[in-house]
């Protein structure tokens, strides 16, 4: 077998053999479509949409809260005044040094 | 009026990104018959021709403008399908035990009776579809380029973006690596 006659038929044969240059339907759109930038991220947006989705979890915490301060018994009075009662702790240190320097 | 070809690449090198279509839609037909020449699946096809829009796109700020948009392109596609062939590699067909009876047929009356061989037969284009497979990326890109669409090894040089010198060892070692394919196909046929 002569090779070199075989190899040149053969690269007869391909030249004769053009490939086609057909382009699938609407390639650019896709290609364009794959090329578009993705879309940033809108900071403002994320955050307004936040807010907005926390508004009804917020509104049912505050109702609740409400409840349970007006409705009587369910929230135990204090047992004094409460002004009262920062006048004693704040004063504790000074009582307890008055205390001490009494005779006994 | 429309637009140049200069002046779409500069809008979208602006950011107007819808002007790139223009240039898809022109040299389309280019770029898939060129990756035609490297894949057979449509789908490897088209994966190639996107590749090559999607580097264009990414790389369009390197084009200087001093040659046509076509031949920057060019060199685009031709470097994406050799790096198909080199990713396929292992995928290459290792044997022609395989041979259909028409190639059989065909490789059959080349040796009894070459004169009369037709070679736009189709089994001659599936016997050399198969060759070209069995190459390896660097020896099937510089046959294609060189022997069947006829271009210089500076063209090819350009092309690829090797050396001349390189072009032409690629070139002595891509034949002799045909030739050793075709005498594997003969040794199996008729041995």
């Amino acid at each position: 077998m002569n090779v070199v006659d075989l190899e040149k038929k053969l690269i007869q044969a391909a030249r004769q053999d053009r490939p086609s240059d057909k382009v699938p339907y609407a390639f650019e759109k896709r290609i364009m479509a794959f090329l578009r930038p993705l879309p940033t991220p809108d900071c403002w947006g994320l955050w307004a949409g936040a807010l907005w989705r926390a508004t009804v979890p917020c509104l049912t915490v505050m109702l609740l809260l409400t409840v349970w301060c007006v409705i009587p018994g369910a929230n135990p009075a204090p047992a004094s005044n409460l002004s009262q009662e920062m006048d004693n702790t704040v004063l504790a240190a000074i009582d307890q040094e008055q205390a001490s320097e009494l005779p006994e | 009026m429309e637009p140049t070809e200069a002046e779409l690449i500069a809008a979208v090198l602006k950011g107007e990104t819808a002007k790139f279509e223009p240039l898809v839609a022109k040299y389309s037909p280019r770029v898939f018959a060129t990756a035609r020449r490297y894949a057979r699946r449509d789908s490897e096809v088209e994966d190639i021709a996107q590749e090559v829009w999607t580097k264009a796109f990414q790389k369009l700020a390197s084009y200087r403008g001093e040659a046509p948009f076509e031949h920057w392109l060019m060199r685009l596609a031709v470097r994406t399908c050799y790096d198909f062939l080199r990713a396929h590699q292992r995928n290459r067909e290792k044997s022609f035990s395989e041979l259909s009876d028409a190639e059989g047929d065909w490789l059959e009356r080349c040796v009894r009776q070459p004169e009369t061989v037709e070679e736009d037969a189709d089994a001659a284009r599936q016997l050399i579809n198969r060759v070209l497979e069995q190459l390896s990326p660097a020896a099937r890109m510089v046959i294609t380029l060189l022997e069947i669409e006829d271009k210089s090894v500076k063209e090819i040089a350009k092309l690829t973006g090797w050396s001349v010198p390189l072009v032409k060892v690629r070139a002595f070692r891509a034949r002799a690596e045909m030739r050793k394919i075709l005498l594997k196909i003969a040794k199996e046929k008729y041995l």
